[in-house]
Formats: C-alpha cells, sequence, structure tokens
C-alpha cells in the first residue's frame, strides 16, 4: 500500500522545488499538450533531453521516478500488445491468427513512450511540489475563473485537506488491518464474495474514524473563525523568481522544437 | 510459551527516502508468566517491537522465536502464532465494528473456526474477565458505551481468543484517572486468575512499576535497560540521561540516601519507603 508513488512527494530544495507551483503546473500542461504534438520518433529527442535535465536537476533518483511507473505496467504493456496486433500493414512475424505488423511495431513504440514520458512528466511535478504548495498553485491559478462562479478557494481546500488526509487514512487502515489480524482476520485469501465480506470489520472502523477526524477538523476550523476565502491573505505569497522565467524560457525552447519536428521537417 | 528476539532490527520502507529504522539489535527474552513492562518515549520503537510478537510485522534481520517457532520460516501458521499470543493496540476500541458487543467480541473465536457454544461460552467469559456484565451489555451497540467501556469490550474481544500471552499497547491512554486505574487493576486480576504472560507498553514509569515484575527500556530503536525494576531503577542517572522518571517514591529515598541517610534506595511504594525510612529513624543499621 505503501508502494504507491504517485502523488508522492519527496522533499528537497532543488532549483526544481523551488519553481513557483504555477510555473510547475503550466509547465506540465504545456508538456503534456507538445506530447500530443509530436508525430515522429525524432520528435521525442526534445521532452526526453527536456525531462532528463529537469529529472538530474530535481535530484529525485530516475530508479525512484522508474518505481512510479510500476503500479501502470499493465495499462502500458496493454497499449503496447493492442497497437502491436490491431495495426494493419506490412506483416513482420505471425503467431496464429495474429499478425505483428510493421507499423503496429512503430505506433506500439510511439505510443508506449508517450505514455511513459506522461506519466514520467506529471510525477515529477507532485514529487516535487508538496501538496499544500500544489493547491495553493491551483487556487492561483483559478482565481480568475472565481468571477464566474468557480468557488476557486473553497476548491483548493478542499483538495488540501483530502491530500492531507490521504497518509493519515492509509496509517489508519494499516493499523486497523492490523488489529482485525490480530483477531485472527485474513484480508488475503477467499474468493471475491468472502473477500468483500472480510472488508466490513477494516471499512466500518474505518468510515467511524474518518467521519470523527472531519467532524474535529470542522470544529477546529470553526472555532479558529474559518468562514470561506473571503479577505483571507495568505502568510506566505507565491512569488515568481528569476529561476521562474528561466524555466518558462526552456519550456519555449521545447515547444519551439516540438512544433518545429511536426511541422517544419 | 517463551518468546525469543534475536538481533533484531526493524527498518520501515526501506530503499525509500522515507526509511527509517524504527529497531536496532534488539535481544530481549521472555519466560513464561513474566509480567513484563516496556517503557519508552514515543516514537522509541514499542509498538514496532510488540507487532513482531506476533507476527504482523516481519524482521528485517534477526530472528523472533515464539513457543520454538521462528517466525521467519516459510509456511508458519500465523493465525495460531496470533491466537497464541494476543495484541490489543493502541486505542483498541477503534477497531470496534459490529452492531453488537457480542458479536463483536466474537469476531476473534468465530476466525478460530470455533462452535457455536463455544464462542458463546468464551464471550462471556472474556466480558466477565474485564469486569463488564454479560447480560446487561450483550446487545447493546458498542458505540453508544463509554470510553472506558469501549476499551474494555475492545481488550475482551482479544482475551476472547484465550491467548497465552497478552500484550496491550498503551492500555490507558486517554482515559481519565479512575479508569486508568480500573483498567490496570483488571489487567493485575487477570494474570492472577489465568496464569497469563503479560506485556504491558507504557511510556509512564510510576503506572507500571509497582506492578510489573520486570521492565524492558527502550530508547531510539535499542533495548536500553531491562531486569527488575529494583535493578533497572539503580541506573536511575542513565535513565534520567533519556528523560525517563522514575517513581517519586524511589527518586525521594535516593535523594535522602545522597543527603547522608541510611537508607535502601531499592524501593517501589509509598508503604516500602515508609518502613524504610522508619528503620532508619529508629537508627537500626543496614540488613
Ligand atoms: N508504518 C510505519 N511506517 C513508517 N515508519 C513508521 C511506521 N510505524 C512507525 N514508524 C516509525 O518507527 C519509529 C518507531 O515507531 P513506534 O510506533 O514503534 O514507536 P512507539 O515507541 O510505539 O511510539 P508511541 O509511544 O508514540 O506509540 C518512529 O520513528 C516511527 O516514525
Ligand atoms: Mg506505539
Amino acid at each position: 500500500m505503501r508502494e504507491i508513488t504517485i502523488g508522492q512527494y519527496i522533499p528537497g530544495n532543488s532549483v526544481i522545488h523551488r519553481l513557483d507551483p504555477r510555473t510547475k503546473i503550466l509547465i506540465t500542461f504545456a508538456f503534456m499538450v507538445l506530447l500530443f504534438v509530436i508525430d515522429d520518433f525524432a520528435g521525442y529527442a526534445f521532452p526526453l533531453i527536456f525531462i532528463l535535465v529537469a529529472s538530474l536537476l530535481s535530484r529525485i533518483s530516475i530508479k525512484y521516478m522508474v518505481r512510479g511507473l510500476r503500479p501502470l505496467v499493465i495499462i502500458i504493456l496493454l497499449t503496447f500488445v493492442l497497437n502491436l496486433f490491431m495495426i494493419k500493414g506490412r506483416v513482420i512475424y505471425e503467431i496464429g491468427p495474429f499478425s505483428i505488423t510493421y507499423e503496429g511495431l512503430y505506433q506500439g513504440t510511439f505510443m508506449v513512450l508517450r505514455l511513459v514520458l506522461l506519466i514520467v512528466g506529471t510525477s515529477l511535478l507532485t514529487l516535487t511540489t508538496s501538496p499544500i504548495t500544489l493547491t495553493d498553485g491551483i487556487e492561483s491559478l483559478l482565481k480568475p475563473f472565481s468571477k464566474v462562479g468557480v468557488p476557486a478557494h473553497e476548491l483548493a481546500m478542499m483538495m488540501t485537506i483530502a491530500l492531507r488526509f490521504i497518509p493519515t487514512l492509509m496509517e489508519e487502515t494499516d493499523k486497523i488491518m492490523k488489529a482485525q489480524m490480530a483477531r485472527g482476520a485474513d484480508f488475503s485469501s477467499g474468493n471475491i464474495v468472502k473477500r468483500a465480506q472480510n472488508m466490513v470489520p477494516l471499512l466500518v472502523p474505518l468510515f467511524i474514524s474518518a467521519f470523527r477526524r472531519a467532524d474535529d477538523l470542522a470544529m477546529a476550523m470553526e472555532s479558529r473563525c474559518y468562514r470561506g476565502g473571503e479577505n483571507r491573505t495568505r502568510m506566505k505569497t507565491l512569488k515568481m523568481t528569476h529561476e521562474d522565467i528561466f524555466a518558462f524560457v526552456a519550456t519555449g525552447f521545447l515547444a519551439a522544437g516540438c512544433l518545429a519536428s511536426r511541422f517544419l521537417w | 510459551m517463551p518468546i525469543i528476539v534475536k538481533n533484531l532490527t526493524h527498518v520501515y520502507m526501506p530503499g525509500t527516502p522515507f526509511e527509517s529504522v524504527a529497531l536496532r539489535d534488539v535481544n530481549w527474552n521472555v519466560e513464561d508468566g513474566e509480567f513484563w513492562g516496556l517503557i519508552g518515549h514515543t516514537g522509541s520503537g514499542k509498538s514496532t517491537l510488540i507487532q513482531h510478537l506476533n507476527g504482523l510485522l516481519k524482521p528485517t534481520s534477526g530472528e523472533v522465536i515464539i513457543d520454538g517457532v521462528n517466525i521467519n520460516e516459510r509456511g508458519v501458521n500465523l493465525r495460531e502464532i496470533r491466537q497464541k499470543v494476543g495484541l490489543v493496540f493502541q486505542y483498541p476500541e477503534h477497531q470496534l465494528f459490529e452492531e453488537t458487543v457480542e458479536k463483536d467480541v466474537a469476531f476473534g473465536p468465530k476466525n478460530l473456526g470455533l462452535p457455536e457454544e463455544e464462542v458463546t461460552r468464551r464471550v462471556r467469559e472474556a466480558l466477565e474477565l474485564v469486569g463488564l456484565k454479560y447480560d446487561e451489555i450483550k446487545d447493546r451497540s458498542p458505540f453508544e458505551l463509554s470510553g472506558g467501556q469501549m476499551r474494555r469490550v475492545a481488550i475482551a474481544g482479544v482475551l476472547a481468543m484465550k491467548p497465552k500471552v497478552l500484550i496491550l499497547d498503551e492500555p490507558t491512554v486517554g482515559l481519565d484517572p479512575r479508569g486508568r486505574d480500573e483498567i490496570l487493576r483488571q489487567i493485575v486480576r487477570l494474570r492472577e486468575k489465568q496464569n497469563m504472560t503479560v506485556i504491558l507498553v507504557s511510556h509512564s514509569m510510576e503506572d507500571i512499576a509497582k506492578l510489573v515484575d520486570k521492565i524492558a527500556v527502550m530508547h531510539k530503536g535499542r533495548m536500553v535497560e531491562s531486569g527488575t525494576p529494583r535493578q533497572v531503577f539503580k541506573n536511575y542517572k542513565a535513565l534520567a540521561s533519556i528523560g525517563l522518571d522514575i517513581p517519586q517514591v524511589t527518586h525521594l529515598m535516593i535523594k535522602l540516601k545522597e543527603k547522608g541517610k541510611n537508607v535502601a534506595t531499592d524501593v517501589l511504594t509509598v508503604e516500602e519507603a515508609e518502613a524504610e525510612i522508619l528503620r532508619a529513624a529508629r537508627g537500626k543499621g543496614h540488613a
């Protein structure tokens, strides 16, 4: 359960960590869009270099980022296999009724590469940005839309709280599971129906505890006079620095490269 | 059924940036029928250590041998070990889930596959052991009980498995003084009646020094002291340096001794202290 690294934050003080969250969110979006602009292998050189440099700067080991791919291996493999067999074209190899085509191989590899870059790119954002900073960034980016009725502050607060409680709930799950296992409960064998039944001793206490926590939190917030986002100022205001400008310039080069690879070559 | 812990080291989340060493090279022997107090500050590794004693955690290195069975071995019957070693977690009332007290306490024995009558018998026995009246409480919802009652129901849930070793992780935390004394009294009574081995985890010396036969002190993942309370308190300076207090009466006697009075310092209760001071005041020499 603790193996999941998507959405995980690794504290640090690298350039990438220090960037303004808004910069990182915008760049991640741009990166994702640009990945879909690219239409041949050569084009991937740009995002590949970009992500490599960013990873090196973030001082987060590649091993740790690759680990984030693990839960998605099935999706990645499925993408590859489907492309491999589904696309018609020049046949390279035949297995029974199925045939692998040159085009399928090309397309499969191409999609896998895109998927991996997509995952690594987004996990770099969450790996280097604490959830709180991330929601601050989102709130700030959504601010302009609050005029048209988007509850930017409330959304951000909900996200902050949800993110804040994920580790707590994980811990709680771990603890309750162990406590029930100490009473002979079994969470890992039996058929689906049996397993679902076995979850009851875990889920009931978990829900009760979540509601209790929610109650406590609401009480604590109200007793400190929380009443939504109106007129709230922040202890730490977000500030762009020359590092952010540099990051945008680098992204500009990435965009130029990707666009050129698509439309010029 | 003795428990032997040999060179036990436990690392949480090894190989990640969150790696933390919770236990370092712990050695510990728990013999039949002993009453142990396991003491240490928050984060010292107490809960981690006791979760090894029924196979909920596996050693990163080292061995844990329960009744001759090494929990590292392939194909050990963990369910059997968990029946023999009953573990009551911190805030055990948080694990209640059934509609009625009776059903909740029956969860453990049912998992052991016991017949209906035996389950009912055990539930009744366990509830009475923790000082609750079976007939009055069995049909109530566990969630409408008081905090102290909930905790006792949860402890009964473990007792109903008839463990030979009972481990309680901070059973008094969050209770008022009366609830605390009641739980501690019941644990003592329980031990006398059932002749169980008991391990009581706590961070207060004062609470447990006079109850237990032996004390083990954890500090930063190491077991720094273990022995009878009197032996352990002899090193009160070492204890003070890791921020653990000895009971106040023991402290008083040590102070008196330092002032040049001829008193013994291995004293745990007020009564013992009184006798010792009177003896010294009458001017008789040290025995
Ligand atoms: N599930 C876990 N994952 C990662 N680290 C953990 C986990 N459980 C405990 N730790 C760490 O291991 C160390 C020992 O924790 P442990 O819970 O054993 O201490 P404790 O002595 O029981 O403390 P307390 O008195 O607060 O219950 C702590 O530094 C803690 O942060
Ligand atoms: Mg603990």
